[in-house]
C-alpha cells in the first residue's frame, strides 16, 4: 500500500478526533485563569527558546535522515507485491510505521526552527526529495540505484534475503549517522534533537539484531552475499 | 496465531501465507481500537461507550478531560523553573513525592494529596534525570549530552567536553529541604535510567543497575570508554550493564564495582511460547489426527495439500495403492521430525550473536532474587542473589514487540509484564491504525522461573496522532488477591487494568485529557504513574503533578480500595519492586468476600451470612470478637471444598483467622 494511502487515513483520523470535547467529564479543581495564563506564557516562552539551541550539525541531521527514512519507505513497500513473506510483512509494515512517524517528527522539528523542510514523495522506485540537497541524498548505507533495482527484480525467498541483507546496510548507515551527530561539538544539545537521534539509534540497533537472526534461521548458506 | 519473527518464518516458507495471515493487519487493515472495550462489556460494569477518552478538546492546562473510576484530586502545576520542560520519572519517601525534571528535581510534600506543597525545586540540568531514594540518599540519572558536572545550565557543547556528566548523581536528601549534592559516578553510555538494589543479605550497601541506551562517550573524555564490539575490544562498553556499589557509610565512595555482560550467548531469540488459543487450536488439529511439525520450537500444523502427496509417496513406496492406512500415517508421523530437519536445516552456527547492546530498565525484586531486564528486543530473567554479579536464568522475545522497555512483577513473583516502548515515547503509536499488538504490554506466567507467554495489553482508546503514546511506567496497586497494575500511556492517559488471569487483561479506570496542542505532536501525558500509600501519583510531562484516588465500583469495591489503602511503604522506587502485605483487618476480609460474591466463588446466601458476621464480630469488641472470628473462620474453611473459587475461600479464612489471632 502506497505512501499517499496511509497519508490519507491518518488525516481523516485527525479530523474524527480532533472536535468537540466529547462526554469529557471535567473534574479538575481549576487554577485562577490568570495563574494558568502565566503558566502557559512560561511554557510558550520556554519551549519556544529551546528551539533555538541547535546547530547546523542537528539540521544537516535531520535533513539527511529524512532522506535516508524515505528510502526505507521504498524499500519496504516492495513487500506485498514481491512476494515477501509473512514475517517479512510485519517487519516491513513496522518500518513503513515506524519511519514515516519519524519523517514527521524530524519535519516539524525543522519546520518549528525555520529551516527548509524536505517533502518526500515515492513513486515506486522513485524516491523524489523537495528541499534537499543533493549530497543529502546520498547519507551512509543508503541503496544506490542499482541495488533498489536488483531488490525490485527479486521475489519470495529471494526478495526476502535481499531486503534483510540490505535494510542491515541501510539501518548500520542510520547508526552512523547518529554516532556523527554526537561527535559534533554543539550538536545534540536540544532535547528533541538528543531524544529522536537517540531512539533512533537503539531502535534500528534493536531491529538489525532482529534482522540478523531473521537472516539466520533462513535456510544454510543464505548469508552468502 | 504465531507471534515470533523465527516460527512465522519457517511456518511460511512451509505452509503458505495462510497459516500467518493476521499477523499483518496492521496497515492494510486498521484494527480497530475498540477491540478491548467489547471484552469489557461484558463485565458487571461496562465502561462508558462510545469510549469519551476519544475527541477530547486539546489544551496545556484546559484540554477535554475524560475520567472513568477515578478520581483526579489534584493537578499542580511544576515552579517556574520546570515549567516547559519534561518531567519525567518518580520516586518516593516518606510524605514526599520527589519528580524528575530534565531541569532537576522537585520534592513534593503530598500528605494533602489535595493541594502538593513544593518543598524543593533542585536546578540540576541532564535527561532523563530518572529518581530513586534509599534512605538518605537521592540518585538522579544523566543520559543527554547536555548535563553538566556542576549542573549548570547552559550545556556541555563540545563533542569531548571535560564539564559533561551523563551518569548518577547522589544527593544527601538527610534534610529534604536542602539537597546536598555528594558526588557523581559517570559511565560510558550515561544513565537513561538506573535501579536501585537493596539487598536483604547486604545492609552496608546499595548496589544502582545502571542501565544507558545512548551512543559510548569517547575515551578522550571518559577514559577507559570503548564504543568498538566486544570481538574488536573485550573492554567494549556494549553489551553490558553498570553496577555502582554505593557504601551508605561513605556514599562519596561509589563507584562501578562489575559491568556484567548478562547479555552472551543469547544466539537466537527464544520462544515466548504460544498464546492459551494457538495452543487450544493445535490441541483441536492434534485431536482431529492432524500433522504436527515443531518448527522452531514452536507447534505446526501441516496442512493436507503438503501431507496427502507425502502419505500417497509412502503407499506407493511399499508398492501399494489406494488411500493411506494407519501403518502409512504412522509412518509418516515417525518421519517428519527429521524431514523437517533435512528441509530446514538448524540455526547458523559460524559464531554466536551478542545480543542486545543494552537493557532500557531493569526491575529488581529482591523479595523473590529476580529481576526483570528489558534489553532491546528481549525480555530477560536474571537472578540478582549476588548484587554485583546477575546472572540471566532467562530471555523472552516477540515479533510484535520493538523495543523492550521495562518489567512488572505480580506480587507473588507468578507472572511478569514486559512494556515496549516502541517509538521511543515521542511518537503517537495508540492510533485506530495501529495494531494492538505493538507498543503494548506483554503478559507472562512465571513457572519454575520459565517465562511463558499469555496475553498483551494496550490501552484500549485511539488516539490522535497529536499524542505521543506507547507503554510507559506504572506499578501495582495493592488490591488484595487480585494483580491491578496502574500504568501511564503517555499522552493516552492512565490506565488502571486487572491482569489476575494473565490471558484476558481488562481494563477497570482510566483517565485522559485531549492533546497539549491541537495542530502537532508536543510532548506530554503521564511518564510514570505509581501507587503510593493510598494515592496514585502520575508526573505529566507537560503539565506538571497529578494525584488521583481510586472510587468504587462493580470493578473494584470500596472494601478493596480499604485494604489497598492498608498498605504502608516507608519509600518506593518502582524500579526495585516492594513486596506487598496487608495488615489483618475487616476490610481485607472484606475485600475477599466482594472477589467471591463477583466470581461466585460462594452462594449468595454464604456471602450474606459472612458479611452479617462480619459485622457483628466488628461490632463486639475484645474476647468477644475475637470469639465471633475465630466461629466464623472455620466453617469458611469448609466451603472451599466445591467452590469454584476455593484458594480465595481459603484466603478469606485465613484472614479472619488472622484478624482474630492478631487481636490479642
Amino acid at each position: 500500500m502506497g505512501w499517499q494511502r496511509l497519508a490519507l487515513s491518518i488525516t481523516l483520523i485527525t479530523a474524527a478526533c480532533g472536535g468537540g470535547a466529547g462526554s469529557a467529564v471535567d473534574t479538575t479543581p481549576a487554577p485562577a485563569p490568570a495563574a494558568n495564563a502565566e503558566i502557559e506564557a512560561l511554557y510558550r516562552a520556554r519551549t519556544d527558546s529551546a528551539r533555538m539551541r541547535f546547530t547546523e550539525a542537528d539540521v544537516a541531521f535531520m535533513t539527511g535522515m529524512i532522506a535516508h527514512h524515505a528510502q526505507a519507505l521504498v524499500m519496504a513497500d516492495l513487500a506485498p507485491t514481491h512476494g515477501a513473506s509473512p514475517p517479512m510483512r510485519v517487519l516491513c509494515a513496522r518500518i513503513l510505521n515506524a519511519q514515516r512517524d519519524e519523517i514527521t517528527t524530524m519535519q516539524g522539528w525543522l519546520r518549528d526552527r525555520g529551516q527548509p523542510v524536505p517533502e518526500v514523495r515515492i513513486e515506486g522506485l522513485n524516491l523524489m526529495m523537495h528541499g534537499v540537497a543533493e549530497h543529502h541524498m546520498h547519507m551512509p548505507g543508503m541503496l544506490t540505484q542499482a541495488q533498489l533495482e536488483e531488490l525490485d527484480a527479486a521475489s519470495g525467498t529471494d526478495f526476502d534475503r535481499l531486503f534483510l541483507t540490505y535494510m542491515i546496510q541501510h539501518h548500520r548507515g542510520a547508526v552512523t549517522m547518529v554516532h556523527e551527530l554526537f561527535g559534533s561539538d554543539g550538536a545534540a544539545q536540544d532535547e528533541l534533537a538528543f531524544k529522536l537521534a537517540s531512539d533512533i539509534q537503539v531502535d534500528q540497533l534493536t531491529e538489525i539484531a532482529r534482522m540478523e537472526l531473521m537472516l539466520d534461521e533462513m535456510a544454510p548458506n543464505a548469508r552468502g552475499r | 496465531m504465531p507471534r515470533t519473527a523465527s516460527s512465522i518464518r519457517l511456518a511460511a516458507t512451509l505452509l503458505g501465507a495462510a497459516a500467518c495471515g493476521s499477523s499483518y493487519s496492521s496497515q492494510a487493515a486498521p484494527t480497530p481500537a475498540p477491540a478491548a472495550p467489547a471484552r469489557v462489556a461484558t463485565m458487571p460494569a461496562a465502561a462508558p461507550m462510545p469510549d469519551p477518552r476519544v475527541g477530547l478538546r486539546a489544551g496545556l492546562l484546559n484540554a477535554g478531560e475524560a475520567v472513568w473510576n477515578l478520581r483526579l484530586l489534584s493537578t499542580t502545576p511544576p515552579a517556574a523553573d520546570f515549567v516547559g520542560v519534561t518531567n519525567s520519572d518518580l520516586a518516593f519517601t516518606g510524605q514526599y513525592a520527589i519528580q524528575g525534571n530534565y531541569n532537576g528535581f522537585q520534592v513534593w510534600d503530598i500528605s494533602n494529596p489535595r493541594q502538593p506543597v513544593l518543598v524543593t525545586g533542585y536546578l540540576c540540568p541532564a535527561s532523563q534525570s530518572d529518581v530513586s531514594v534509599y534512605k538518605n540518599l537521592l540518585f538522579v540519572s544523566g543520559e543527554g549530552l547536555g548535563g553538566r558536572l556542576d549542573c549548570g545550565t547552559g550545556g556541555a557543547p563540545d563533542a569531548v567536553s571535560a564539564d559533561r556528566l551523563r551518569g548518577i548523581r547522589i544527593f544527601d536528601i538527610t534534610d529534604i529541604r536542602n539537597p546536598t549534592y555528594l558526588t557523581n559516578v559517570q559511565t560510558c553510555r550515561g544513565s537513561h535510567t538506573h535501579s536501585v538494589l537493596a539487598d536483604p543479605n547486604d545492609s552496608e550497601n546499595v548496589y544502582i543497575y545502571v542501565s544507558g541506551s545512548a551512543p559510548v562517550r569517547p575515551a578522550e573524555e571518559l577514559a577507559g570508554c570503548v564504543g568498538a564490539p566486544p570481538d574488536e575490544d573485550p573492554n567494549s562498553a556494549l553489551f553490558r550493564i553498570e553496577v555502582i556499589r554505593v557504601p551508605l557509610a561513605h556514599p562519596e565512595q561509589a563507584a562501578i564495582v562489575s559491568s556484567p555482560r548478562i547479555f552472551g550467548g543469547l544466539v537466537a531469540p527464544p520462544q515466548h511460547g504460544m498464546a492459551p488459543d494457538d495452543i487450544a487450536a493445535i490441541e483441536r488439529a492434534r485431536a482431529a489426527g492432524a500433522f504436527i511439525v515443531d518448527l522452531g520450537g514452536q507447534p505446526r500444523v501441516l496442512p493436507s495439500r503438503m501431507t496427502a502427496p507425502m502419505l500417497d509417496s509412502l503407499v506407493m513406496a511399499r508398492g501399494g495403492n489406494g488411500t493411506p492406512t494407519a501403518a502409512d500415517s504412522a509412518a509418516l508421523r515417525a518421519a517428519l521430525p527429521a524431514m523437517i530437519a533435512e528441509r530446514f536445516g538448524g540455526p547458523r552456527t559460524d559464531g554466536p550473536r551478542p545480543g542486545p547492546t543494552q537493557c532500557h530498565d531493569i526491575t529488581l525484586y529482591p523479595e523473590i532474587g529476580l529481576a526483570g531486564g528489558a534489553c532491546g528486543g528481549y525480555g530477560l530473567l536474571l537472578d540478582i542473589s549476588d548484587p554485583a554479579n546477575p546472572v540471566r536464568i532467562g530471555a523472552v522475545s516477540d515479533s510484535n514487540f520493538s523495543y523492550w522497555h521495562s518489567a512488572t512483577f505480580s506480587n507473588d513473583g507468578s507472572k511478569i509484564l514486559f512494556t515496549d516502548e516502541w517509538g521511543g515515547g515521542g511518537q503517537p503509536k495508540c492510533r485506530a491504525t495501529d495494531p494492538m499488538e505493538w507498543g503494548a504490554d506483554a503478559i507472562f506466567t512465571l513457572e519454575n522461573r520459565e517465562m511463558q507467554f499469555k496475553s498483551y495489553y494496550k490501552l484500549p482508546a485511539a488516539q490522535t496522532p497529536e499524542e505521543n503514546c506507547v507503554a510507559h511506567n506504572g506499578s501495582l496497586v495493592p488490591i488484595p488477591g487480585r494483580d491491578v497494575m496502574i500504568q501511564g500511556w503517555y499522552q493516552g492517559g492512565i490506565s488502571l487494568f486487572d491482569w489476575t488471569d494473565p490471558a484476558h487483561p481488562m481494563e477497570i479506570a482510566y483517565h485522559d485529557r485531549g492533546p497539549v496542542d491541537p495542530d502537532r505532536m508536543q510532548m506530554g501525558g503521564s511518564w510514570s504513574v505509581y501507587w503510593y500509600n493510598g494515592v496514585i501519583v502520575s508526573s505529566e510531562i507537560a503539565r506538571g503533578l497529578d494525584i488521583f484516588e481510586l472510587v468504587p465500583s462493580p470493578l473494584i469495591s470500596a472494601n478493596e480500595i480499604e485494604a489497598a489503602k492498608s498498605v504502608h511503604i516507608d519509600y518506593l522506587n518502582t524500579q526495585g519492586q516492594p513486596r506487598f502485605t496487608w495488615p489483618a483487618t475487616f476490610a481485607l476480609a472484606r475485600a475477599y468476600v466482594d472477589q467471591l460474591e463477583r466470581s461466585n466463588g460462594l452462594s449468595a446466601d454464604r456471602i450474606a451470612a459472612v458479611r452479617q458476621q462480619l459485622a457483628s464480630a466488628e461490632s463486639a469488641s475484645g474476647r468477644g470478637r475475637q470469639d465471633a472470628l475465630l466461629r466464623l473462620s472455620e466453617p469458611v474453611d469448609g466451603y472451599a471444598n466445591g467452590s469454584r473459587d476455593a484458594a480465595k475461600v481459603r484466603m478469606l479464612a485465613g484472614a479472619v483467622r488472622q484478624l482474630a489471632t492478631g487481636m490479642r
